[in-house]
C-alpha cells in the first residue's frame, strides 16, 4: 500500500433517519484520493445509504434525514448554502441496474455535460469518456443507435461513461455488477482498477470476493453501524472484530 | 418416502372440466366485444347508406337554410373547428403543467390527496353543469358573451380532468431510475423534467388528450347552455363571435319533422366524424414521431 494520501471524502458521527429509524449510525470514515474502498455488509445494513450521502442522493428519498456531518476536500456538504445539484456534479455516481437514458449512445455520454454547460468540443468528451469506460471500440460506430440496444454491461459501462463525462473528482457505485453476469463483471471490475488513477471510488458491493479484488480498503457494516474499517488484505485475512470475521466467512449474511 | 401413486392422489388437476371453463369464458368475452363493434358497425353503415349521397361540396359549403335542399353545414364545421383549436390550445399546456406540478414538484400529504380526489371527481361531472358554470363564468362574469371563445373555455373546463389524470399517469410511468440518473449528473429538477420525465413521457400525455379532444368535439350540452346558436347563417371570424358547432346543427335537424333534414343530420355526422378521424390520424402521426426518437 502506498503511503497515507489526502483524505476527500470524510463523514463524522454521520446519522441517517428514514423516519424514526436510523439506517446509518454515528459512522466516521475517511476516505483517501485515489484509493478504491468497499462498503460490504448484509443486506439492510446501511452501506447503500451510507453511500449515497455522500452526494447527497438521500435528499430525494422522502423523510431521509441526516445528522452530523459529510467533508468533501473539508467543506461540509450538508452546511448551509451547499447546492446538491453542485455537489452531484462534482462526485458521480453509478446505479446498481444499468439506467441509461432511453436516447443514444452519444446523448447519454453528452447529457451531463450539456445541462452543466460544458465550454469544449462535446465530440471529444464523449470519445474520451467512452474509452475511459473501455466501450470505445464496441459503439464508435453506432454512437447515434439507442442505448438500450446495448448489452447489460455494456449499457453499465455506458452509464460509468456518463458519470466520467462531468468529470467528476469521486465516483460512487452502488452494487454496479449485482446484475451482470460474470464475464461483464470482470470488464467493470478492470475498468475500476485502471479508473483508480484519476478518481476516488467507493463501491457498495455484496459480493465480498469483489471487495478483495477491487479495493484497497474495505468497511464493514452490520446494521447501521461500521463495525470496521482497514485495509482490504486486513479486513479479509485478520479481522480484529468478530462479527466482520463471521461475515467475511460466511457465517451469517 | 411416497410412491407416485399417491404424489397423483394428492392432486385433481380436472382437465376437462377447467378446459371447458376456460372456453366458455373465452367465448364470453368474444360476445361482449362484439356487442359493441357490431352495433358501432351497424350504426355506422346504416348513417353512411343515409347520409353519404348528400356530402358534397355545397352541403359543407352552405349555411343552415330551412329548405333542406340548400342546407349545409358551413356555420357548424367552422365552429367546431374554432372549438378544437381553442380547446386544445387552452387544455394541453394547463393539462400539462398542472400534471407536472402535481407529480413533479408537489409536497406530498392530505392536501395533496384532497386535489387529487377532487380532479378525480371532476371527471365524473356531468357535462351539462359545466355548461351552467361556463355560462356563469365566462358568458356573464368574464363578459365573453356567447362567443365562441366562452365554449371553448366551458370544454376547456371539461376536459381539464381528463387531460391531468392522464398525464399524470404518463409521467408517473417513466421509471424513477431515470430520475435519479439525471440528479447524480448534477441536473436540477426542472432539467429533469424537461429534457427526460416529458420526452418519455409525451406519447401517453398524447393519448390522453388526443381522447379528451375528441370527446370535447362531440359535446352538445355544455354548449347549448354557454348560448351556441341553433341558427347560423355566417362563420365566426375572431373567438369573441358568436357560434355554432356541428353536433348542434345535427341536433337541430335530428330534431325537425321532415324526413329530408334526417338524411342532412346523417351525412352532418360523417362529417364530424371525418374531422374527428383526421384530427386523431394526425396525432397519432405526431405521437409516434415522439415516441420513434425515444
Amino acid at each position: 500500500m502506498p503511503p497515507t494520501t489526502a483524505p476527500v471524502v470524510e463523514t463524522r458521527d454521520l446519522y441517517v433517519y428514514y423516519g424514526k429509524s436510523a439506517a446509518v449510525k454515528s459512522v466516521s470514515i475517511t476516505i483517501e484520493t485515489n484509493r478504491v474502498v468497499a462498503f460490504i455488509g448484509p443486506s439492510g445494513c446501511g452501506k447503500s445509504t451510507l453511500l449515497r450521502c455522500i452526494n447527497r442522493m438521500n435528499d430525494l428519498v422522502p423523510g431521509a434525514r441526516i445528522e452530523g456531518e459529510v467533508l468533501f476536500q473539508g467543506l461540509n456538504l450538508y452546511g448551509h448554502g451547499v447546492d446538491p445539484i453542485e455537489v452531484r456534479r462534482r462526485i458521480g455516481m453509478v446505479f446498481q441496474k444499468p439506467n441509461p437514458f432511453p436516447k443514444s449512445i452519444f446523448e447519454n455520454v453528452a447529457f451531463g455535460a450539456r445541462i452543466n454547460g460544458y465550454k469544449g468540443d462535446l465530440g471529444e468528451l464523449v470519445e474520451k469518456s467512452l474509452r475511459q469506460a473501455a466501450l470505445w471500440d464496441e459503439v464508435k460506430d453506432r454512437l447515434n443507435v439507442g442505448a438500450l440496444s446495448l448489452s447489460g454491461g455494456q449499457q453499465q459501462r455506458l452509464c460509468i461513461a456518463r458519470a466520467l463525462a462531468i468529470e467528476p473528482e469521486v465516483l460512487l457505485m452502488d452494487e454496479p455488477t449485482s446484475a451482470l453476469d460474470p464475464i461483464a463483471t470482470q470488464k467493470i471490475e478492470e475498468l475500476i482498477y485502471n479508473l483508480k488513477q484519476d478518481y476516488t471510488i467507493v463501491i457498495v458491493t455484496h459480493n465480498m470476493q469483489q471487495a478483495a479484488r477491487v479495493s484497497d480498503q474495505t468497511a464493514f457494516l452490520y446494521m447501521g453501524d461500521l463495525v470496521e474499517f482497514g485495509q482490504t488484505d486486513q479486513i479479509f485475512t485478520n479481522p480484529r472484530e468478530e462479527r466482520t470475521e463471521s461475515y467475511i466467512t460466511g457465517r451469517f449474511g | 418416502m411416497i410412491s407416485p401413486q399417491q404424489r397423483r392422489e394428492r392432486f385433481s388437476p380436472r382437465q376437462k372440466q377447467r378446459g371447458r371453463a376456460a372456453m366458455a369464458l373465452q367465448a364470453l368475452f368474444l360476445a361482449a366485444t362484439l356487442v359493441g363493434v357490431v352495433s358501432l358497425a351497424v350504426l355506422f353503415v346504416d348513417i353512411l347508406i343515409t347520409g353519404v349521397g348528400h356530402i358534397s361540396w355545397d352541403f359543407i359549403n352552405s349555411f343552415p337554410s330551412r329548405f333542406a335542399e340548400r342546407a349545409g353545414i358551413k356555420s357548424g364545421l367552422s365552429g367546431s373547428l374554432w372549438l378544437l383549436g381553442l380547446t386544445a390550445a387552452f387544455s394541453f399546456p394547463l393539462g400539462i403543467a398542472t400534471a407536472i406540478w402535481l407529480e413533479e414538484y408537489a409536497p406530498r400529504g392530505w392536501a395533496m390527496r384532497t386535489i387529487q380526489a377532487n380532479i378525480a371527481n371532476l371527471a365524473a361531472v356531468p357535462s351539462i353543469v359545466y355548461g351552467i358554470l361556463g355560462l356563469a363564468v365566462f358568458v356573464r362574469w368574464f363578459n365573453l358573451g356567447q362567443s365562441v371563445l366562452a365554449g371553448a373555455m366551458t370544454l376547456t373546463l371539461l376536459i381539464l380532468p381528463v387531460i391531468i389524470i392522464s398525464s399524470q399517469e404518463a409521467i408517473r410511468s417513466v421509471p424513477s431510475s431515470i430520475r435519479l440518473a439525471s440528479y447524480a449528473l448534477g441536473a436540477t429538477r426542472w432539467q429533469t423534467v424537461s429534457r427526460q420525465v416529458l420526452p418519455m413521457a409525451l406519447p401517453g400525455i398524447m393519448t390522453g388528450t388526443i381522447l379528451a379532444l375528441s370527446r370535447a368535439i362531440g359535446e352538445t350540452a355544455p354548449l347549448i347552455i354557454v348560448g351556441a346558436l341553433a341558427y347560423m347563417p355566417f362563420t365566426p371570424s375572431g373567438p369573441l363571435d358568436e357560434f355554432t358547432a356541428l353536433p348542434i346543427q345535427i341536433f337541430n335537424w335530428v330534431s325537425r319533422p321532415q324526413p329530408e333534414f334526417h338524411v342532412l343530420a346523417a351525412a352532418g355526422i360523417l362529417v364530424l366524424m371525418a374531422v374527428l378521424m383526421t384530427f386523431n390520424l394526425f396525432a397519432i402521426m405526431l405521437r409516434n414521431r415522439f415516441s420513434k426518437r425515444l
